[in-house]
């Protein structure tokens, strides 16, 4: 979330505003604290002062809300019945809570099974598909699609897969019958893992995308010259294409990170998280949404998760914005 | 959602920006109350229509729901205007709905999610309304619809029991005997299993079906009143009452189709009607599975069965549903008019005309036009001395949904470690059940 936020004031702010501009040659400034005419500044303001109350509004207050909130109780109805409980709800969440340790859990592994498998798997497509063979388009097409479904229509069908009883992986093996029943979705040593490879196969045709920019930028003449050094394929994409992406690696390692911690549509519409996919995402919104609703008790799970996120995002803005000093 | 490029973020960010969207936070924020202060006031005028606010988004019920307030019409020459939304989401949104500008009245459930909006001043009372069709209901229903302040605040219209379903002609095929005793019950199952059968259909992928199961066993082990306090937060769920509850439970598990928690209710439903399952405990619902009308006459139920003779088989679980009084009506005159007709055995009728599935909450209902299942259904409802609701309408909502529903799922998984499971969910209980 955070890394979104922060760009956009910075762009909102700097962007000049094209509109009025060749008005403007046809005064004379006044000295250069007068280049921009009034109507230019109540412009500019406007441009730059609408989006900015947005954001702060929707973005920061809201987010500053939900951490306010996170150490009260209130059950959403009139302000009246916000209590100040200190520290409890994470109390509470921290030593009483069955689900919050697997969810956390749930989420690192999310994370660590899409870098070990789907992004070295889109590393692989990208290069074979960056080799112009024959039909790249349409290979590329097919694997980039399921990025472009939504999860919760790519969770509809994949349920047809997984169904136990009338699905298709147990239709097919004889699986669905008394005695030896796979039960994809309701066994929690199974379910995070079906849900898994679901999202496994929407990532890698990302990574594959992502993957294919980086090495269309990779000169030429390098390839070249490695073949000329008398490099196999293995070693030039070794020694020397695979550190030309590193740019792309480092997309590709934040694009992971958010893609874990904000795993959420999947497995809602899998199993609503039930045993064994428990995310923090959907505790929040089991806590929050419904008729009687534990808003403190969500927010303090969804500040856990804020901190998850400043903790890896923070050293990725610093290292951003050492590269830009340097530059 | 990746609208990210390295190298776009700029150093030194300017403050200032930051602070003035701040300052204009603040004018935003100030609107906020607002929402909850817009409510009622305004448009007082118009007296010859009542809004309602509906729930029944479902073709069947749409229907019947139409039907009711159009004869409405026709009676009292006041209109309705209808705003119906899909359920669950009805359900989700029903507390910012309440608190900003509701309808007139609203469809919503008898028990603990009516008391509690109740106990927040988001409904009127309505005993005016109750004076006159009072009558028409038995005591159940009166205290079915009370708050907890002992005033009405609801309209029972329609309710349905749970029961254990059954076809006729598989326990004909099999010689097989309605249960009326737990250890019948059991050997029941087992001659299932024995006969190829999945003795008890079962499905809780929607994790609110278990609770069901955990009802019936409570209130017929333990009795009524103990279910109540238990549902109330009062009792304690690490009581060894309630420990016998889930060790009865655990004795039918492995005759429980394998693999619920990976199945919804509708499928555990179609193999009791591919005739592959012997029996389900379930919701009168059930019944909308059986689409063929030979397989729904094939359909029948009886009670759950005894377990304790000191509590027979005195206790239904019956969720019942109604209308409701929003806390500002604009036109409270036509909306007690409405109530008041929805209060006939006539209204019920009419509804039941078009939606079958369900039974009328009035006693004094006609009930020639029904079928075999909804007469059955009557005669359980109406000499039953207590009605229940569900779990999660006698409860917390809160406490069911975010613990219970797991720990059920957790337990008809994998039955060991009760203990554990137990005091976990009265932790987690009192933590709720303190936050007022």
């Amino acid at each position: 979330m955070s890394s979104e936020t922060t760009t956009t004031i910075p762009e909102a702010a700097a962007v000049p505003p094209p509109g009025p501009a060749p008005v403007n040659n046809k005064r004379v400034p006044q000295g250069h604290r007068r280049l921009l005419t009034r109507r230019d500044r109540i412009t500019l303001g406007f441009m730059a002062g609408v989006p900015t109350v947005l954001h702060v509004a929707l973005v920061w207050v809201t987010a500053l809300a939900s951490i306010a909130l996170a150490f009260t109780s209130w059950d959403g109805i009139g302000f009246g019945s916000i209590k100040w409980v200190g520290l409890d709800n994470f109390k509470q969440l921290f030593n009483d809570n069955p689900q919050f340790w697997p969810a956390v859990e749930h989420n690192v592994i999310w994370f660590v099974v899409l870098i070990l498998i789907p992004t070295p798997f889109g590393l692989f497509l990208a290069v074979q598909l960056d080799k112009k063979i024959r039909f790249s388009r349409v290979y590329q097409t097919a694997f980039f699609l399921p990025v472009v479904v939504s999860l919760a229509v790519t969770g509809f069908v994949w349920q047809l897969v997984y169904n136990p009883d009338t699905g298709l992986i147990n239709s097919l093996i004889g699986a669905n019958k008394p005695g030896h029943y796979i039960d994809w979705i309701g066994d929690p040593h199974l379910n995070l893992w079906a849900v898994l490879i679901a999202a496994s196969w929407r990532h890698t045709g990302y990574m594959m995308i992502l993957y294919l920019a980086g090495l269309k930028g990779v000169d030429p003449s390098l390839r070249e010259a490695s073949s000329l050094d008398g490099a196999n394929e293995w070693q030039t994409f070794k020694n020397v294409i695979f550190p030309t992406l590193r740019p792309t690696n480092t997309v590709v390692l934040v694009v992971t990170i958010i893609e874990a911690l904000r795993a959420f549509d999947l497995v809602f519409v899998f199993n609503k998280g039930a045993q064994g996919t428990e995310l923090l995402s959907i505790l929040i919104t089991n806590n929050i949404i419904g008729e009687s609703s534990r808003i403190g008790y969500g927010s303090a799970i969804a500040v856990v998760l804020l901190v998850i996120s400043l903790v890896v995002i923070i050293p990725y803005l610093i290292s951003t914005f050492r590269k830009e000093r340097s530059a | 959602m990746h609208r990210f490029s390295p190298g776009q973020f700029m150093p030194g960010t300017s403050r200032r920006t930051v602070l003035r969207g701040l300052g204009g936070a603040a004018v935003l924020g100030a609107g906020i109350p607002l929402l909850s202060a817009c409510a009622g006031g305004s448009a007082s005028s118009d007296t010859k229509t009542v809004t309602v606010g509906s729930n029944a988004s479902d073709a069947v019920p749409k229907k019947a729901y139409g039907d009711v307030y159009a004869a409405f019409t026709k009676q009292s020459g006041i209109q309705v205007a209808l705003n119906t939304k899909d359920h669950n989401t009805f359900q989700e949104q029903i507390n910012s709905y309440l608190q900003g500008t509701p309808d007139d009245v609203f469809q919503w459930f008898a028990g603990y999610r009516m008391q509690f909006f109740a106990a927040k001043g988001l409904a009127s009372p309505i005993d005016d309304v109750w004076k006159t069709i009072g009558g028409n209901f038995p005591p159940a229903m009166h205290d079915l619809s009370k708050g907890q302040d002992g005033k009405y605040y609801l309209v029972p219209l329609t309710t349905s029991p749970w029961a254990v379903f059954y076809r006729k002609s598989v326990f004909q095929q099999y010689g097989y005997e309605v249960p009326t005793t737990w250890d019948a019950y059991v050997a029941l199952c087992k001659q299932m299993k024995k006969d190829g059968l999945v003795p008890i259909a079962y499905g809780d992928k929607d994790a609110w079906p278990a609770m069901g199961t955990f009802d019936q066993i409570n209130f017929r082990l333990n009795g009524y009143d103990f279910h109540v306090e238990l549902m109330a937060g009062k009792a304690s769920w690490t009581d060894a009452k309630v420990r016998k509850v889930f060790d009865t439970w655990a004795e039918t598990l492995p005759y429980h189709q394998e693999g619920a928690v990976g199945r919804t209710w509708q499928d555990a439903a179609q193999t009791l009607v591919a005739k592959k399952a012997g029996m389900y405990m379930l919701g009168m619902f059930v019944a909308q599975q059986f689409t063929n009308k030979a397989d729904l006459d094939d359909l029948d139920f009886f009670a759950f069965p005894e377990i304790d003779p000191a509590y027979g088989q005195d206790t239904v679980e019956a969720p019942t549903d109604g209308i409701m009084l929003s806390k500002k009506p604009k036109n409270h005159a036509g909306s007690v008019k409405l109530l008041e007709f929805l209060g006939t055995p006539q209204a019920e009728e009419t509804y039941l005309k078009a939606d079958p599935s369900l039974i009328a909450a009035s006693s004094k209902a006609d009930t020639s036009a029904y079928s075999a299942l909804q007469k059955k259904a009557y005669e359980m409802i109406s000499g039953a001395k207590h009605l229940t609701q569900f779990m999660d309408r006698d409860s917390r909502p809160d406490f069911t949904s975010t613990v219970m529903q797991p720990a059920l799922q957790k337990f008809i998984r994998d039955p060991k470690g009760i203990d554990s499971l137990l005091s976990s969910i009265e932790r987690q209980k009192k933590t709720i059940f303190a936050s007022g």
